[in-house]
């Protein structure tokens, strides 16, 4: 099976009534996704893409039995979005609005503490079972069914390292965007707990780049509970100048061990196999399952 | 956004944080006119740039006087200050802040920044040392680190204990934590990233003294903040950075000859990574955000055209759901028609909308070579800019 989705998962929109909720909501619906209801404050009562709209998270979940949310509510008002979902008991909650203000995050995260809810994003490109459920926006014409899971912190490079997995014959249980933000919601360790528990996941692929600290604590992670599948990394960011990395150029940006390279080290030290480049992601990933079943 | 010292300072003292005496110049004879006003005999002439590490490189200066002050300000006004912090070329300082010094009893680093990781407030302190810059770089051993609740929920008491493991007692642990909780609250209310207070005096009269600040603004909550928006300054951000991002583009110039043309920031650093590791040298890095329509590309390529040192277009494009390969070519088609200028062009274009891309791309009279490897692409490219293809 995948995880967090499957074919019963039973989706609400937040923010469908709007243009991009519009047009990915019909997206899902034609990849076979279950959307339930639709969420717009104020456009209560109507039906939109043939589901009902709520005015509030609360009702459209009382009504039509929904257990995954995807936001599409623009920046502005997408931390209250998420409070609502998870002051609803939403149990996933996918972010794809870009752009949220950090500190609406830190409320967001003060509020998923003792929660109901697990939140992937924001500025995520959403959670993906090949062929069988999609809440997100990603491309899907490539994914297939398989043993990899994938978690990646890049929407395009996701697409990429599918699309190479897919040439090699491997398919995805599951990818997952966590999305590109600073403060977000479940991260490189949770994916991997959820992976190596997945009798369908045999291989795990971890797209990582440059800045924060995801990849070290992944790293620790498997240090600390073991190497239980193969695990392949991708680290990005290497070539880049100075003001890609930097958001503000106090010292203490200068504290953390955020570069390219200290990121691979911790990732080897675990076990994890590094992917050379960015077009060798799927051979890399062949030869460590080879080996794996040799 | 980051904020000037002297803008920094006017926005905490509005949160009782104590400065200073202090006046802003951009003249010589101003600096002068402003250390008479403060009437110390012990001042510092500050260069204001958007770049720590300052003191280091010159650019504060201890006088003694008016005409120290007019002499120091004339030596900083109007050049280039370079820090550990600038890049060789440095900013240019076009104001200085005049200050009263301060006798210090102790003096300290604190600093309230968003702690990734634990997705939370974090307070950061510890004793000043001269080389604050290099031993917060070094993972910063001997500072102090408390979680503050967002919602302001901690009690005053946790802030003044915090300040006891900081060494202070009695009423200067108190004051220490009446100021965090200010700093708290400014944090909050003005969606900053980061204050940064380096160092903090602690008066023999037992009060704080803000002897420095940094002050970064989230600047996704910028449409909170349209009086903090007013002032950012030029050299917040690079020109052709904003030119870009006003076309939904992100861009950053650099010093090689390869032109790049990527949609998405990670598929762009890997671009990034492919160019120099085939030993290539990138000109920018450019992430095209999935907004961007045809026109806006156009705009973003156009740019890369403009840039002389460009030889060779590198156009590594994987269409997802929100943009399609074909808008991605069409840019690229009005770009080369509106600048005239012809450079050849490696392209890995594959994705939503593919085939029809690759129709419209052979429609163009431009030398250019199709890859379905993007490894292959970066390597072509940079054969091409070196001579070797």
């Amino acid at each position: 099976m995948a995880v967090l989705i499957d074919q019963d998962t039973r989706l609400l929109c937040q923010g469908m009534t709007g243009w991009a909720g519009t047009y990915h909501t019909e997206r899902m619906i034609q990849y076979g996704t279950k959307v339930v209801a639709g969420v717009t404050p104020g456009k209560g009562g109507r039906t939109h893409l043939e589901a009902p709209v709520f005015d509030r998270v609360a009702e459209a979940k009382a009504a039509t039995g929904a257990n995954a949310s995807i936001v599409f509510v623009p920046p502005a008002n997408a931390g209250k979005a998420m409070l609502e979902a998870i002051e609803a008991e939403i149990p996933l909650v996918v972010v794809v609005t870009e752009r949220v203000p950090v500190l609406d995050m830190v409320r967001v995260r003060a509020a998923l503490v003792g929660s109901r809810t697990r939140l992937i994003g924001p500025n995520s490109q959403g959670i993906l079972a090949p062929e069988i459920c999609q809440i997100g926006v990603m491309a899907t014409d490539r994914a297939r069914r398989g043993p990899i899971g994938v978690a990646s912190r890049s929407a395009s490079l996701t697409s990429e390292v599918v699309s190479q997995l897919t040439g090699v014959g491997l398919g995805q249980s599951t990818t997952i965007g966590i999305g590109g933000d600073p403060v977000h919601g479940i991260g490189f360790t949770e994916c991997l707990d959820l992976f190596f528990k997945d009798p369908q996941t045999e291989g795990v692929v971890l797209v990582g780049e440059i800045g924060g600290t995801e990849e070290q604590e992944a790293a620790r992670y498997i240090r600390e509970t073991g190497l239980k599948k193969p695990v392949v990394a991708l680290v990005v960011g290497r070539a880049a100048p100075q003001q890609c990395r930097m958001g503000h150029a106090g010292a203490l940006t200068a504290q953390a061990s955020d570069d390219a390279d200290s990121k691979i080290k911790a990732l080897q030290d675990a076990g994890v196999v590094i992917a050379p480049s960015a077009h060798l992601v799927g051979a890399t990933m062949s030869e460590a399952f080879a080996k794996r079943a040799a | 956004m980051q904020l000037h010292e002297f803008q920094a300072k006017d926005l905490l003292r509005r949160y009782q944080v104590d400065t200073p005496p202090g006046q802003i110049a951009v003249t010589p004879d101003e600096a002068a006119a402003a250390a008479r006003q403060i009437g110390s005999d012990s001042l510092f002439v500050k260069a204001q740039i958007l770049a720590g590490d300052r003191a280091a490189a010159g650019g504060v200066r201890a006088v003694r006087s008016p005409s120290g002050a007019r002499a120091a300000a004339a030596e900083l006004l109007g050049r280039n200050l370079a820090t550990s912090q600038t890049g060789p070329a440095g900013y240019a300082v076009k104001r200085v802040l005049v200050e009263g010094a301060i006798a210090a009893a102790r003096e300290f680093y604190l600093a309230l920044r968003v702690d990734p990781a634990a997705g939370s407030i974090a307070v950061l302190a510890g004793p000043h040392q001269a080389d604050m810059e290099q031993h917060l770089a070094a993972g910063a051993p001997g500072l102090q680190s408390l979680a503050l609740d967002i919602a302001g929920k901690h009690k005053p008491g946790d802030l003044a204990e915090f300040g006891r493991r900081l060494g202070l007692t009695g009423e200067a642990a108190e004051q220490f934590g009446a100021l965090v909780g200010r700093l708290h609250r400014a944090f909050v209310e003005l969606d900053a990233t980061l204050i940064e207070i380096n160092p903090l005096i602690l008066t023999a009269s037992g009060g704080f003294v803000a002897a420095d600040a940094k002050l970064a603004i989230d600047d996704n909550a910028m449409f909170r903040h349209p009086e903090t928006a007013q002032l950012r300054s030029d050299e917040d951000i690079d020109q052709l950075q904003l030119q870009a991002q006003r076309h939904q583009i992100n861009y950053v110039q650099m010093d090689g000859n390869i032109g790049i043309v990527v949609n998405g920031a990670g598929l762009g650093l890997a671009t990034l990574d492919m160019v120099r590791a085939a030993g290539g040298a990138p000109a920018n890095f450019m992430d095209i955000r999935t907004t961007a329509k045809s026109l806006d590309i156009a705009h973003g390529v156009g740019m890369i055209l403009d840039n002389p040192r460009a030889k060779v277009l590198l156009v590594n494009v994987y269409g997802g759901g929100m943009q399609a390969c074909d808008t991605v070519v069409d840019g690229l088609a009005i770009a080369f028609r509106r600048s005239g200028r012809v450079i050849p062009m490696v392209l890995r274009i594959t994705g939503n909308n593919e085939n029809f891309a690759h129709m419209r791309l052979a429609n163009f009279n431009l030398p250019k070579t199709e890859c379905a490897d993007m490894g292959q692409a970066a390597a072509r490219a940079v054969a091409i800019a070196q001579g070797r293809a």
